[in-house]
């Protein structure tokens, strides 16, 4: 017996010092800053967007965003959403106007221009890819429909042990990503090899990025509330968390929906689950009751 | 299963409150399983993307000749857009409710003031079929298919089809032009 | 099935006249209502019950899904988003279909877990077992083909590694690999079979689990004990006892299911498959989903493309030879002190090599990764034979109701009709 606890104790001790040695070499490799932990209003079981931040995000988006980034999938009517932006429906259609979309072909079999509709998506900056590439020293700018959820970033190696517990979770890694990186723009360290057409941002993946710093404070002006005061600072830091939100609705523009949906079925689950513990046991107790984990016997033994 | 040899002592008492436990238990299985077939169900049904996309669509007039039959398509429905000649228009007027399968006056086959005008889904209302223009003996369509017969403006009138060709809701924006999707007048959405 | 014989007398005249044609009510009753259960199994014996759930998931709503998706190049991650974001309850359909997937794997290794610590495997399973193998051979291709189908970046360069995997099989690999892609590289012809095969492979696995569960019914259930069912007290039928406990354990594992398709639905899956599938831009790091992250550290742990193959597959093959590696007389570890032990150290090793598997091929790592993989192999190739021989086991106790009460003590309550329950046991 002595030796058997000996062996595994050992194994064990050699696991441990495998999985501690490890890390500690992988942090120099993959480490560096990680984005701020914004505390936004839609993380966590019962969060919700912010509807008058998804429209200032959304404002962003069109002023400043959308000159270089599509958002191929994402399309006006969605503006209209109740959880979402939730513009009204006149507001949509006369933005909606404002684009120009490419249809047709008409009867003469020609493609035509016509003013935007509800139902159509944004349209693109750039006709195509290789278009958005060539505009932009070689890389398209990537499309912003799913780009909260495309974008991660780690924050150590065990920290998806306990990432996905209820309360403790955190699943906003998307959007502190875009909010971070518009945030994050600074100069590059003495000794940092900072190629032509590069720019120094901490929290892009390798630091150099080619997009230049993307907005600057007072860039865009917010609607103002009933006295003619701001409701919240034009600065780049709440650019940030007001775009990163807007992005994050963009990529799951059903996420209420699907919390709340979750929170009642859980709660039936649960209790569900409660009742049948109770059907279980009277079942059981015609044999005498079931049996639960080792036995008996070995109770005594370990 | 059998408790024969060794019923629990508190059975007896115990025996409704046991029954409404599974009762309860069994009731709520059975509702859980309803609730879960109702999204399979509903994601079946035309999706946001498809309801949005029947936006109305404009019809310019001013090609179509005297006679001539137009296909349109509106929400991926075929629609006959077609410009009646004058005699056929005074046919149609001239034809008795008595004769048709389902009785409809002229007028309720036209808009207001636009008597030449025609504007009809373009399916059979027997099965779907595509009715041949200029075909049959009533000046309007004769379905390949079953060998239905409507007329110039579009009522049946010999069988199987039971009921006359639809009119899809459109109206007139100016005298040259209908917006199809809408049964309002200008500007609406 | 048809080890027992049927107990299941038909009452109505119609009810006669089906059965006398059609024998599957009473096939339905011998398997699944008379079915002898041995009293003691614990809750590891429900995750057959919750697997069934998952399989019956994970094809009603991918059939569902498959009325919206598009299966090719240009198609596929738009119609995945269309699904997303259009379909009513798409989102929904889509991620109880993605955590669905997971879900079916983390209830088929604690199952493995459960075959393997409490010797399924052995005599007179072996059958049973292997045919297991060979389902969860089937779920790893169909996962693998399912991860594909949204063709982002990981579906895209996912399905390009796999490929260039069986490449390496000498002689034939090209000609498989030009044969899955259709074409030069990975692309529209690929992405359009994949989903055809990924729709085909779950109806071959439901055709194997029913051959599992025959075999099951012809042997009848392990247990804790890992004795056999020697009379009518050591056993209770499958309905109500069995089923009620199996329906519970299932309704307390979609808890955890609900919990990530409605809160974390995204957690298992990566962020890389966001971004629509650029065959010109490999993700910074390559890793397949989370189940098949120990096989992909053992992939990774051989510097030779072949070799590194090989060993990969060995890893899921030597699974099927458990029941010839292991010499020990008795089943179940309870009463295996010393291969108890080493049970739960090559569980260790698996989580280990899981976690190796999501990290970057390079130093420490790959070096942890050699010495998991060889323990990994080690356990079966040394371990089992070796223990089975120099072990001393613990006594077994008499029969499985002593398993219950201890030596000597009675239960109370009645268990099976001792005809019925000795019956499926043939030579345990």
């Amino acid at each position: 017996m002595a030796m058997t606890r000996v062996l595994s104790t050992t194994l064990a001790a050699a696991m441990a010092a495998l999985l501690l040695g490890a890390p500690a070499r992988a942090e120099d490799a993959h480490g560096g800053p990680v984005p701020p932990r914004v505390n936004w209003s839609f993380a966590g079981m019962f969060g919700r967007f912010d509807e008058a931040q998804l429209q200032r995000g959304f404002q962003v988006y069109k002023e400043v965003c959308s000159a270089c980034h599509s958002m191929k999938l994402v399309s006006f009517r969605n503006l209209t959403q109740e959880g979402g932006p939730h513009f009204s429906a006149s507001q949509v259609k006369a933005l909606a106007a404002t684009y120009q979309v490419k249809d047709g072909p008409n009867d003469s079999g020609d493609m035509f221009e016509r003013p935007g509709r509800p139902a159509d998506t944004f349209p693109p900056p750039f006709p195509n890819d290789q278009a958005a590439a060539a505009a932009n020293g070689g890389k398209a700018p990537p499309d912003f429909s799913v780009i909260a959820k495309a974008r991660t970033f780690s924050r150590g190696n065990l920290t998806f042990l306990y990432d996905w517990l209820p309360f403790v979770g955190y699943t906003e890694q998307g959007p502190d990503y875009i909010h971070g990186l518009i945030n994050g723009y600074k100069d590059a360290p003495k000794d940092f090899a900072l190629p032509e057409g590069g720019h120094y941002n901490l929290y892009y993946p390798g630091h150099i990025i080619a997009m230049p710093p993307p907005i600057s404070d007072g860039q865009v002006t917010y609607p103002k509330d009933d006295k003619g005061q701001p409701v919240v600072p034009e600065t780049t830091e709440q650019y940030g968390k007001d775009v990163g939100a807007f992005l994050m609705w963009a990529a799951e523009p059903h996420m209420m929906d699907r919390k709340a949906l979750g929170f009642r079925v859980i709660l039936f689950l649960i209790i569900l689950s409660g009742l049948l513990y109770y059907v279980k046991k009277k079942v059981w107790a015609d044999v005498g009751g079931e049996v639960h984990g080792l036995q008996p016997e070995l109770h005594k033994a370990w | 299963m059998a408790n024969t040899t060794a019923a629990p002592a508190d059975a007896s008492h115990d025996g409704s409150r046991r029954d409404f436990l599974f009762l309860a238990t069994g009731a709520g299985l059975a509702v859980g399983a309803a609730a879960v077939a109702w999204p399979f169900v509903s994601s079946m049904a035309p999706d946001a993307d498809v309801i949005a996309a029947g936006a109305p669509i404009e019809v310019d007039l001013t090609p179509i000749q005297d006679g001539q039959i137009v296909n349109v398509f509106w929400r991926g429905k075929l629609i006959f857009v077609r410009k009646l000649t004058s005699k056929e228009v005074t046919d149609m007027k001239g034809v008795p409710l008595s004769a048709m399968i389902e009785p409809a006056a002229f007028d309720s086959r036209v808009k207001n003031g636009h008597d030449q005008w025609l504007v009809v889904y373009g399916n059979c209302t027997h099965l779907g079929c595509v009715p041949i223009g200029h075909q049959g003996n009533f000046e309007g369509w004769a379905c390949p298919c079953h060998g239905s017969q409507f007329d110039a403006v579009g009522r049946v009138r010999r069988g199987p089809a039971p009921i006359n060709l639809p009119i899809p809701p459109y109206a007139f924006q100016t005298d040259t032009k209908i917006r199809i999707g809408e049964q309002g007048g200008k500007g609406e959405a | 099935m048809s080890g027992t014989a049927s107990t299941y007398v038909p009452k109505s005249r119609v009810a006669k006249w089906f059965e006398s044609r059609l024998p599957i009510v009473g096939l339905v009753h011998s398997s699944f209502i008379a079915y002898p259960v041995p009293r003691n199994l614990n809750y590891f014996w429900t995750f057959g019950a919750i697997l069934a759930a998952f399989l019956g998931i994970q094809i009603i709503t991918g059939v569902w899904l498959a009325m919206h998706y598009e299966p090719s190049a240009t198609g596929a991650f738009n119609s995945v988003e269309k699904i997303m974001r259009d379909v009513n309850y798409g989102w929904l359909l889509r991620y109880a279909h993605a955590n669905g997937a997971s879900m079916f794997f983390v209830a088929v290794y604690v199952h493995m877990f459960r075959a393997l610590y409490y010797g399924s495997y052995k005599a007179p399973r072996e059958v049973l077992y292997i045919l297991g193998v060979i389902i969860y051979l089937l779920m790893m291709a169909t996962a693998f083909l399912g991860y594909t189908l949204p063709w982002g970046q990981m579906s895209f360069w996912g399905a390009t590694v796999i490929t260039n995997i069986l490449a390496a099989i000498p002689v034939v690999g090209d000609t498989i690999q030009s044969l899955l892609w259709g074409g030069y590289s990975v692309g529209n012809p690929t992405v359009n079979r994949f989903f055809s095969l990924h729709y085909l492979l779950p109806w071959m696995i439901a055709g194997v689990v029913v051959l599992h569960v025959w075999a099951l019914h012809v042997t009848g259930q392990n247990n804790p004990a890992g004795i056999p069912i020697k009379s009518g007290k050591d056993a209770v039928p499958f309905t109500p006892y069995a089923t009620v406990k199996d329906v519970f354990a299932t309704v307390v594992f979609m808890i955890l299911f609900a919990w990530f398709l409605f809160f974390m639905p995204n957690y298992l899956g990566h962020a890389d498959n966001y971004i629509q599938a650029n065959p010109a831009v490999t993700p910074a790091h390559i890793v397949p989903e989370w189940y098949f992250l120990p096989f992909y550290a053992i992939l990774r742990a051989v510097p030779d493309k072949l070799g590194g193959v090989i060993l990969m597959f060995s890893a899921v093959i030597i699974l099927a030879f458990a029941p010839w590696l292991d010499t020990s007389r008795i089943r179940s570890c309870n009463y295996r002190p010393i291969y108890r032990q080493f049970m739960w150290v090559f569980l260790g090793v698996c989580f280990l090599l899981g976690w190796l598997g999501s990290q970057p091929p390079e130093g420490g790592y790959v070096i942890a990764s050699q010495i998991c993989t060889a323990y990994y192999f080690a356990h079966f190739l040394l371990v089992m034979p070796l223990c089975g021989l120099f072990e001393t086991p613990k006594p077994l106790p008499g029969s499985i109701v002593e398993s219950v009460t201890g030596p000597g003590r009675q239960i109370s309550g009645a268990g099976m009709p001792a005809g019925a329950a000795a019956a499926p046991q043939v030579k345990g």
